[in-house]
């Protein structure tokens, strides 16, 4: 193998580096391959490796002409965070070996496949063999093995850089009493629930947050007695009154006469809440509805390997089954049962006014997937930016999501690490795509959210619980004499990104609110529901490939099955309901700030191609794609823009100050379909042309063979 | 094409009824009156009341009137009204479900099976024969041609403003080519079809190639279609040339004339590089066609031609995978495993092949500077597909409402893509073999390509529905017949009108509004699976639960703009009058409107 480059040219170039992180071993002379085009072209760079992030730096980062538009402030192009780092090969005579633990050989080649999809290809053939030794054995040990959470370059950041939080952040954190009292006002939940302040001091248990909010009539000593399982914990409230509840279970018992116990206290609490005031209640066991923990972390991780691409050659040759690989992952499937089961609970608040407990074994994982989703599709406020990061605090960073756990951040266990963060991410850019006009975020918005994932300067996704944040930020406070660590939260985006890259994040469609008009909203919203049904002949529910009955029947059954019927009233309601639902509302208009259900019928669930194909140059669209159409909005906005702003000058007025910023474009016509991600600017026109391709039709091989038309055309040469 | 003037339920907007819906705030339409739609010249024949048994909302007690042109169904109950307005031209089968002593519900009537990706079920009552009527009525004006019958487009008098018939003309399209020149020339020698029955009277031909060399040639190309000229670079000067199979056989015939002519052509745009003729056969059948009398150009008698075969699959592979596909989307929807089956149609593998093959002729007149040669067996099929996707690649003119109006006349109909064979018009055998979904892949890989660069054409899906559905309607003369020989003779011009008379007098209608014209800029789609997708719009377009939004809303948000950008520019240039008429002429310095709006048309 040649390569062909100029002579490396060693210039003293050294790392950015953050307050508290420190440079813990480098390699010169390595060489980074460009993934482009699988030719051996590349550049030569120092590789470093810090307590924060694996880096490449060549001389030419440093020149600024090519300043992409869309620039991360932490993590640059060839950065890579600890925690990013999904799984590192090294190659050795031309094969690859996985790289964990200890190492006793020293590859030739080192292959850095990320989380965010991003693959990197460095060659350590012309490195010194010391360097090599200290850097692969430091990236292997410092990205994939076992850590202390007090290692986590979280808290050397926060001890050492001076942290103001943004005041102008609108996000709701639901650390204070305050935040939920002002969250069931919101809702108009007060009324039978309450935010409660019995876990004061973690007394009740050190998963639940702080404050939370239940049904009045559950008293403390019942939230205390079983360290608050088997209590409904109130998520939200829809506007008819009925409530999304959650639900963690007991753990099994061995003891009868303990089990027994509980299921006495649960049948006392499900009477005394499914009373009026309170609506009917529906319970939902998600751990026997939803694919498990175990099956989605299998699904995903077959879904990534689809992505992470060597070379053009891998490339097509996964091209020719794409349908058929896809669907193998199982991961499009699981997204589509996930939106099926938000619709179904949609469904019992929405049009049977019963209350839906949705219950888990701990109620952080699937829960929160659910009722996350349940709100964005009905309350119109989670479609904000702030409202849907607002939403991420309440049910996933307080509401007791293992973050530290599911993302594995700390490699302790991988048996706990399960996607389950991505996946509602994933659910809600299918919402996104297919209503673009009804969020305020953007496509961009959610990739740059899943990044953030592994950015370990926030303390948002690096937690299993507010207890365990609570407790990390005083404790070993003392030896830095600066007072309990004040963390970074995601949410202050600044951090991340300047004014002009944060405007990628706000969607241009986004239709605002009309200013709220108290008497036509009633029967706007309430009262179409029934005119929803179809007049017409009741159709047979649909036999052969029946559309919600699995599903219902699947519901029904686990409900009887549990024998708590008597709190049910689903018997007499067709099981078509919940069909019926979904058809009549999607024949009637989007209301776009009122309820919205996603569409998913096989063709409409899609791959979330910015996340997963942004890295893939083959997969560039040179002058096309989404952004094409988005370009050509963001001038015209820009121009209405600058319109008005000509305007109030002839009004003399003082200049307006509300105006949101419009990202810039220039040059749209020519923008890479992955903007604004593609890093290579692929100058050649040259046409991806596939290197494989299927010829093969093995069932029709009797048409395959004839001709067009049968016609003896050696007949006219006689 | 579910347009707001769209009836609710499995309903065809394929006629502008619009006048007569009205649409209701709840989106459902109401017939004003009990009048159903009629074209000039169209008439009614029967009506009858029939159940239509709508396999997305059960059965549906209406009433059904046919005329010479169309079936029409109208419900008895009005909320919601199902209107069916489906063209009879669409009608590929009629078929009679139970008989006179079936027993059970609705199990006695009438399947039609449409050649739009539906079929309609009606059940009739048993009494008195009430089927047989309207059975021969039906079959009697869909299979016009079966019966002695004219097409409706010979009785069609409707009026539009625009001509569809002048779109077209071979001589200004190969002028605004740059043809004839210096290399190139037309040549008449086809002009009362007498070289080939199944080309356009005028060619362009190499203008070192006489007539006589051409008559040569002929007699050893498949059905006499020689290599002849459809598009020239205006840069590199190569040509996309087009025609059928070398007439080799098992013996491998050679034919000096044949391989002179070819020699010619690769001369004539003055690179030394080799030919390059794309065969788009599997290799397989290229070899097998040997036995018929056919082949392909063999590397000895063509030493300074290189030879690549696409592999893209027969009429009959195309026509049985379009069946599958329409299994698993009609009715229902395949739900489960929807990826799987949707790839077990092979229906995307087969665009991609053939977008994939266009791209490499496209790339390498333009990049590779060399002259190429597409055929397959005849070239009316698969070269068709080639010759016109790789133009709409190179040539930023067939982007256009116009310029593709113009790619279809030319490289589609004028030479002799047979699409009465293929569609069967008016022909009541529907097992017909002949019958092949080509022209419904070509605009497929349009549409794909339109959905990979949206702001590159200046025509928008309804434009491909449109088109799509007057492929079968019958109701212009545009695709009627197999050849232009054909065509002249049932003065096909005279006697009917063109599809592009409706589209160009209401082209709003068709236009993209997110358009920007480019010049000659090749565009190129990636023919990847990760990018193709089912053409859902089209395909499941009868499914009222796969439904787009219409209007699309971000085409919406940006006519919003577009209308506030000129409100703003109208208010701005009324105040900027007045304040300047206050502040009279003592200011110089105040920007004028005229100043005003041009600085913000520079932006575009």
């Amino acid at each position: 193998q040649e390569i062909h480059i100029k002579e490396p040219i060693e210039k003293e170039v050294n790392p950015r580096l953050l307050p508290g992180e420190l440079l813990l071993c480098e390699a010169s002379t390595v060489y980074k391959y460009m993934q482009e085009d699988g030719s051996n072209r590349g550049t030569y760079g120092k590789l470093v490796c810090t307590n924060f992030k694996i880096s490449f730096l060549d001389d030419d980062s440093a020149s600024d002409d090519n300043e992409p538009q869309f620039k991360n402030k932490i993590v640059g192009e060839n950065d890579i965070t600890l925690q990013c780092v999904d799984q590192i090969y090294g190659v050795y005579d031309e094969k690859k070996k996985l790289l964990t633990g200890q190492l006793r050989k020293y590859p030739e080649k080192l292959i850095i496949y990320c989380k965010d999809l991003r693959v990197f290809n460095f060659c350590l053939r012309y490195t010194k063999e010391e360097e090599v030794k200290r850097i692969v054995s430091g990236i292997v040990h410092h990205s994939q093995t076992p850590k202390l959470l007090k290692r986590l370059f979280l808290f050397s950041y926060a001890s050492a850089a001076p942290n103001y939080t943004d005041g102008r952040n609108q996000t709701v954190m639901f650390e204070t009493l305050e935040d939920w009292r002002d969250e069931l006002e919101r809702t108009k939940g007060n009324v039978k629930y309450k935010a409660v302040t019995t876990n004061e001091g973690y007394r009740v248990s050190e998963k639940l947050p702080l404050y939370f909010v239940v049904p009045i009539c559950i008293s403390e000593e019942s939230i205390l007695k079983y360290e608050g399982r088997g209590i409904p914990i109130w998520c939200w409230s829809c506007h008819n009154g009925a409530a999304l509840l959650k639900m963690s279970t007991f753990p099994k018992e061995q003891d009868d006469s303990t089990s027994q116990m509980q299921k006495a206290f649960l049948d006392g609490i499900y009477k005394t809440i499914s009373k009026p005031p309170y609506e009917l209640l529906k319970l939902d066991d998600l751990s026997s509805s939803l694919p498990s923990l175990q099956d989605i972390q299998t699904a995903y991780t077959r879904f990534k390997q689809l992505f992470l691409i060597d070379n053009s050659t891998d490339f097509w040759a996964t091209d020719v089954k794409w349908f058929s690989l896809l669907e193998s992952t199982n991961w499009l499937e699981i997204i589509r049962r996930v939106l099926k089961k938000a619709i179904e609970v949609a469904e019992c608040l929405e049009i049977q006014h019963t209350n839906v407990l949705l219950i888990e074994e701990s109620a952080t994982d699937l829960c929160c997937v659910i009722s996350s989703l349940v709100q964005v599709m009905m309350d119109s406020y989670s479609r904000t930016k702030s409202g849907f990061q607002s939403l991420i605090q309440k049910e996933w960073v307080i509401g007791g999501h293992g973050f530290l756990d599911r993302c594995n951040h700390l490699h302790k266990s991988e048996k706990e690490e399960a996607p389950v963060f991505l996946l509602l991410l994933n659910c809600v850019w299918q919402l996104v795509q297919q209503y673009p006009p009804a969020f305020e975020f953007t496509e961009t918005y959610l990739t740059v959210l899943s990044d953030s994932l592994y950015v370990p300067i926030f303390s948002t996704f690096f937690f299993n619980s507010q207890h365990q944040r609570d407790t990390n930020k005083s404790g070993e406070s003392l030896k830095t004499q600066s007072g309990p660590f004040r963390f970074l939260t995601v949410w202050d985006w600044a951090v991340q990104f300047d004014p002009k890259a944060q405007a990628f994040l706000n969607n241009p469609l986004y239709a605002e609110k009309p200013k709220p008009d108290k008497s036509q909203r009633k029967t706007a919203r309430f009262k179409h529901q029934r005119q929803l049904s179809l007049p017409l002949t009741q159709a047979k529910p649909s036999t052969k490939r029946g559309f919600f009955r699995e599903e219902t029947d699947h519901l029904i059954k686990n409900i009887l099955g549990k024998r708590i019927g008597k709190f049910i009233n689903s018997s007499d309601e067709p099981p078509n309901s919940l069909r019926e639902f979904y058809d009549s509302w999607h024949s009637k208009p989007v209301d776009y700030h009122g309820l919205l259900l996603p569409r998913i019928d096989g063709p409409e669930i899609k791959v979330w191609a910015q996340r997963y194909l942004r890295w893939i140059p083959e997969a560039q669209l040179h002058g096309g794609g989404t952004i094409a159409t988005a370009a050509k909005i963001l001038d015209l906005m820009e121009e209405v823009q600058s319109l008005q702003v000509k305007m109030d000058e002839e009004h003399s007025q003082a200049v307006s100050g509300d105006v949101h910023s419009v990202p810039m474009l220039r040059n749209s016509a020519r923008l890479s379909s992955l903007f604004p991600f593609a890093l290579l600017q692929r100058q050649s026109v040259k046409p991806a042309l596939p290197t494989s391709t299927w010829k093969d039709l093995e069932d029709e091989d009797d048409l395959v063979k004839r001709d067009d038309e049968f016609v003896d055309l050696s007949g006219d040469m006689l | 094409m579910a347009s707001s003037s769209t009836p609710k339920y499995n309903s065809n907007s394929l006629e502008n009824s619009s006048k007569r819906v009205r649409t209701l705030k709840d989106g459902t339409n109401w017939e004003q009156n009990e009048e159903i739609p009629r074209l000039p010249g169209e008439t009614r024949v029967t009506d009858k009341d029939v159940i239509y048994m709508c396999p997305f909302n059960g059965p549906v007690k209406g009433r059904v009137y046919i005329t010479n042109y169309r079936l029409y169904l109208r419900s008895v109950e009005n909320d919601p009204v199902v209107i069916l307005n489906v063209p009879l031209g669409v009608i590929s089968r009629i078929e009679k479900m139970g008989g006179a002593s079936s027993r059970g519900e609705n199990s006695y009537g009438l399947d039609i099976t449409c050649k739009d990706m539906r079929n309609l079920r009606f059940a009739l009552k048993q009494e008195g024969h009430s089927r047989r009527d309207i059975f021969e009525v039906l079959t009697k004006y869909a299979f016009p041609q079966s019966h002695n019958l004219l097409f409706f487009a010979f009785v069609n008098e409707e009026k539009f403003p625009a001509n569809g018939w002048m779109v077209y003309n071979p001589m200004s399209e190969y002028r605004r080519q740059g043809l004839p020149n210096e290399r190139w020339r037309v040549t008449f020698i086809n002009e009362h079809y007498g070289l080939c029955d199944t080309y356009p009277s005028l060619l362009v031909v190499p203008y070192n190639a006489t007539d006589e060399d051409l008559k040569k040639v002929a007699a050893f190309r498949s059905r006499n279609r020689i290599p002849v000229l459809s598009w020239i670079h205006p840069e590199t000067q190569a040509v996309i040339m087009r025609c059928s199979q070398p007439l080799v056989g098992m013996s491998g015939k050679r034919n000096k004339d044949d391989e002179r002519y070819l020699d010619i052509i690769r001369e004539a745009n003055g690179q030394i590089s080799k030919l390059t003729i794309y065969d788009a056969r599997p290799s397989v059948n290229a070899v097998a066609n040997k036995a018929t009398g056919g082949g392909y150009e063999g590397e000895d008698a063509y030493p300074n031609a290189e030879l690549f075969f696409l592999d893209i699959h027969n009429i009959h592979v195309m026509r049985e995978s379009l069946k599958k596909l329409k299994d698993i989307v009609y009715p229902n929807v395949e739900e489960s495993h929807w990826l799987s089956s949707l790839e077990s149609t092979h229906w995307l593998e087969h665009i991609k092949l053939v977008l994939t093959g266009a791209i490499q002729v496209a790339d390498k007149v333009s990049s590779g500077r060399s002259s190429v040669l597409v055929h397959c067996s005849d070239g009316w099929d698969r070269t068709a597909q080639l010759t016109s996707l790789a133009m709409l690649m190179l040539d930023s003119y067939y982007r256009t409402i116009e310029g593709f109006e113009v790619l279809v006349q030319k490289e589609w109909i004028s030479f002799g893509h047979k699409f009465a064979s293929r569609i069967g018009h008016g022909d009541k055998n529907h097992a017909d073999a002949d019958r092949s979904p080509i022209f419904l892949q070509f605009i497929d890989c349009v549409w794909q390509m339109s959905k990979q660069f949206p702001t590159a054409f200046e025509f928008n899906e309804q434009f491909l529905i449109t088109i799509l559905d007057h492929l079968y309607s019958c109701r212009f003369g545009t695709f009627l017949y197999n050849s232009e020989f054909l065509r002249e003779k049932e003065r096909v011009t005279e006697k009917t009108l063109s599809l592009w008379s409706l589209i160009n007098s209401e082209k709003s209608k068709y236009t993209n509004p997110f358009y920007s014209k480019e010049l000659n800029r090749a565009l190129y789609p990636v023919a990847s699976m990760r990018h193709l997708e089912l053409w859902v719009n089209y395909y499941i377009r009868w499914n009222p639960r796969i439904r787009q939004q219409q209007p699309n809303p971000v085409e919406q948000r940006y006519m919003e703009l577009l209308a506030l950008r000129d409100d703003y520019i109208r208010r701005l240039e009324e105040l900027q009058i007045t304040n300047n008429s206050k502040i009279s002429n003592s200011s110089a310095s105040s920007t004028s409107p005229s100043q005003m709006v041009s600085q913000v048309q520079t932006h575009f």
